[in-house]
């Protein structure tokens, strides 16, 4: 039976207070905080963390396929999973789909996914509501990934599933449209509460089971409250509703169910079932049992790890600027080149990757890849070494005010890995005061930045904050 | 690593130099024209004399034609040469070769840079296509990681550090106050310079050096010519350049705290020169103070002090001009700015006035020997230049 094998999820370090938009244009808001994408964030690079999180441990050369599934890919045309697959170290031969458009194409995608193959899914979006609007009250930027298959690793087999398809304009974003539209909002929540009572009652007869048996039910609406009602309205308790993450994450597109699916693995006993529903223009309807083989599943950061960890005091302005909503004056410095492709082609393996070299002779890694060694010069002994998920400290650092950076300073650091090997990079999610020397770091897949319409993605370092961390 | 070097072979015996200055009303052409006359009226000849040029300029222009244009050379070769921040020694050196090897007799090496033009804060230059990956990070930046491996490494507080590296900025600014070709000639209290605006922290912008447009010239000839054009002409007597591997991106081993191209550099120029003890031999030095943690550290790598000793030897003031070794007694980078292709000349510059006693209120006592010092590049991946010059023939 096809189940879920593993889990994870990223969150962005940037938290944004609500009552700071409602502060900036003199109106109430919603309570809580957002998760905001940082400036060099967007449903690819949060993605990657994701499935960095969800395939800690295993070995990625396994995975037979890879779906991403995002409303917001940073290109309309030029695909993604290329990328990713590069990052997550994937093998050459992975198939790869990419399900966009929809808020619910991240439990399409887990339902798509064949039992028979190791598909790793990843569900991501960075979704921009108008300044003042309650989308960008109400929207917040995460990620989940799974992987699928089936055997005794699988943590939660899926016990059955039905899909609707209900057409229905009620939230969209034409190719023109910069941000998301909705209409009147009891148009949707009416609709959603008619295909919940339509769909969900018959399938949980149709699985002998009722609406006591289920421990979670996991339900992405539209809007607020309408989860709420649906899942009243089909007989479960308030404490059997899982925590929508609207006052800790938002509402996180096609990301938003899967992180919540993320939310209950991680509080889930052994023979848990677990409900998903997910709405967009129809429904996704999923019935998940909890097996034992979770209580095996190595640790992750996983929603809760990454919730924990976080700044919350990114300003309303900063979201602005990193979102490109507020133009401001350019530094005095020259503009960002646009990166060159046969360069880029070149250094893919490497840099997506972050895959540098060890020396067969005197065993010293080095990134980037060298061809003569830095340590004893011998030519051409070089074995590819990978770098990601290993601890680093700070050797030495500076904070630029110079360089042009949309958050300044831009703090470089001078990195050397536990186990050899040295990098000079910048240090995202950190605040200037917090750095020093021996500070432990880790690596974290960013899109440097965006030139000439290419995104260019690469490699920071981040502090490892918290102990547990893994 | 053996090598033969040209220790008095040749001299110069002409030098010019223009006011290193926000030169809004000069251009390249005027810099260049400014320079290379000063020098041949200096050394008392015609520009139709100079068989041959090299030219350094980083960004300032390309080819030989940048100089045989505005100079209007009538044919002769024109090399155009770069090496970062080394550009201007790198012109010299090339240029003191070919007359050493006897192909010519008489030769330009002139630097020159415009920055200003740019209307961009510090320095720019352009790369080459590619993945842009790097950390695009300033060049205060890349020089500002000495300051806290260095404190860190030997056990100094930041405020400690702040002292040594405000002192080093303190003193070149006095310096510079004493010389009319300085961009900057005020004196700089040391509280101002410790409490800058942060550029690349910890370094302020009181902890960089200017950007400045300027030219600088030198005509070379054979030693045995040089007394038919002056009877006070400066002796070469070793020039040395050092190319790194760029290890320092890659080794964990490179700390911040020492840079060895100089290290490489200044060694190989004191074999040539015979020199045992810099600090005892050396009358005084120029070195490349582009931010201060750079010259604290290029004291201990140039031999000046031991290793971990250097910020000792600051506040007790052996660099100053009254000081056991006075280093950059015109004012350095620090006051004049750093025009990249022009400043390894202007340093050779300072070295010829002070032989021939024409350093004015700056003047040092009889000084023999000098040593003039660049680093191109970042301490990660850089290539180091240092030169000895002299007063007199060994």
């Amino acid at each position: 039976m096809k189940g879920i094998i593993s889990y994870g999820a990223y969150i962005p370090y940037n938290r944004l207070q609500r009552k700071k938009i409602g502060e900036f244009f003199g109106k109430s808001t919603y309570s809580g905080e957002k998760a905001v994408a940082g400036y060099d964030e967007d449903s690819v690079s949060m993605g990657v963390e994701a499935a960095l999180d969800c395939l800690h441990g295993t070995d990625s050369k396994e995975i037979d396929a890879v779906y991403f599934a995002t409303t917001s890919a940073p290109y309309k045309e030029k695909g993604s999973i290329s990328t990713i697959a590069a990052a997550l170290h994937l093998k050459e031969n992975v198939r790869g789909i990419e399900a966009a458009s929809s808020l619910r194409s991240g439990t399409s995608a887990i339902l798509a996914a064949n039992e028979l193959e190791q598909t790793l899914v990843i569900a991501s979006d960075c979704r921009t509501g108008a300044p003042t609007g309650q989308n960008e009250q109400w929207f917040g930027d995460g990620a989940a990934s799974f992987l699928i298959g089936h055997g005794p690793e699988v943590i939660a087999n899926v016990i059955d599933a039905v899909s609707v398809q209900g057409e229905l304009v009620s939230e969209w974003r034409s190719q023109t449209d910069s941000f998301t539209q909705n209409w009147e909002e009891r148009l949707g929540s009416t609709v959603f509460l008619k295909q919940v009572k339509e769909v969900v009652t018959p399938f949980l007869e149709k699985n002998n089971c009722t609406a006591d048996a289920i421990n979670k039910v996991i339900i992405s609406g539209p809007g607020t409250r309408a989860h709420t009602q649906a899942a009243s309205a089909v007989g479960f308790q308030k404490n059997q509703i899982q925590d929508p993450l609207f006052d800790s994450v938002g509402a996180a597109g096609n990301a938003h169910a899967p992180m919540m699916l993320v939310s209950a693995l991680e509080e889930a006993k052994p023979g848990d079932q677990l409900l998903v529903v997910a709405f967009a223009e129809g429904l996704d309807v999923m019935l998940l049992e909890v097996t034992e083989a979770i209580s095996r599943l190595a640790k992750r950061k996983g929603v809760q790890g990454y919730l924990t960890v976080k700044n919350d005091q990114t300003s309303y302005s900063d979201y602005l600027k990193w979102r490109n909503l507020l133009e401001t004056e350019p530094p005095r410095r020259p503009e960002t080149e646009r990166p060159s492709a046969p360069a880029l082609y070149r250094g893919y393996h490497q840099n997506l990757s972050f895959t540098g070299s060890k020396c067969r002779n005197c065993g010293t890694p080095q990134f980037p890849k060298q061809r003569i060694c830095t340590q004893c010069q011998v030519k051409d002994e070089m074995d590819d070494y990978r770098f990601v998920g290993q601890s680093a400290k700070i050797m030495t650092y500076t904070l630029d005010h110079l360089a042009a950076s949309p958050a300044p300073p831009m703090i470089v650091a001078v990195v050397d890995f536990d186990k050899g090997g040295r990098i000079i990079c910048e240090v995202t999610d950190c605040h200037p005061k917090e750095i020093e020397i021996g500070m432990n770091v880790e690596m974290t897949f960013r899109r440097l930045y965006e030139a000439g319409g290419i995104s260019n993605y690469f490699w920071k370092a981040r502090p490892i904050r918290q102990k547990e961390s893994v | 690593m053996s090598r033969k070097g040209i220790s008095d072979k040749v001299a110069v015996i002409g030098m010019g130099c223009t006011r290193f200055a926000e030169h809004w009303d000069k251009s390249v052409d005027d810099l260049l024209v400014d320079a290379a006359y000063e020098a041949f009226a200096d050394a008392g000849i015609e520009p139709a004399d100079i068989e041959a040029a090299w030219l350094g300029t980083m960004i300032s222009g390309y080819a030989g034609i940048t100089l045989s244009g505005p100079l209007k050379t009538q044919f002769i070769p024109v090399t155009r040469v770069e090496n970062m921040c080394a550009t201007g020694s790198e012109a010299f050196r090339n240029a003191c070769y070919a007359v050493a090897s006897g192909a010519y007799d008489i030769v330009l090496a002139i630097g020159v840079e415009k920055l200003k033009d740019s209307g961009f804060s510090g320095l720019n230059s352009p790369k080459p296509p590619n993945d842009g990956t790097a950390p695009n990070f300033s060049a205060p930046a890349s020089f500002s990681f000495l300051a806290p491996a260095y404190f860190e490494k030997y056990g100094l507080s930041a405020e400690q550090g702040r002292e040594v590296l405000s002192r080093i900025a303190w003193k070149n600014h006095y310096n510079g106050s004493l010389n009319p070709k300085a961009q900057y000639r005020n004196e700089v209290p040391m509280e101002k310079i410790s409490n800058s605006p942060m550029v690349a922290a910890p370094l302020g912008i009181m902890d960089c050096s200017g950007v400045a447009d300027g030219a600088a010239a030198a005509i070379i000839v054979r030693t045995e010519d040089a007394h038919k054009y002056r009877k006070d002409p400066m002796y070469v007597k070793a020039l040395s350049i050092a190319a790194g591997p760029g290890d320092g991106r890659l080794r964990q081993d490179f700390d911040f705290t020492s840079i060895k191209e100089n290290v490489v550099s200044s060694q190989a120029a004191y074999r040539e020169a015979g020199i045992k003890d810099p600090r005892k031999e050396i009358s005084m030095a120029e070195v490349h103070d582009c931010f201060t943690p750079t010259e604290l550290v290029i004291y201990e790598d140039l031999g000046f002090s031991e290793r971990g000793q250097g910020w000792k030897d600051v506040l007790n003031g052996v660099f100053e001009l009254g000081g056991e070794l006075p280093v950059n007694p015109d004012g350095g980078l620090k006051s004049f700015g750093h025009p990249i292709g022009a400043s390894g000349l202007r340093m050779l510059y300072e070295m010829y006035l002070q032989f021939q006693g024409r350093a004015g209120k700056r003047q040092l006592d009889n000084p023999k020997i000098g040593l003039t010092h660049n680093l191109g590049g970042t301490p990660m991946q850089c290539v180091s230049f240092v030169s000895i010059v002299g007063k007199e023939l060994s």
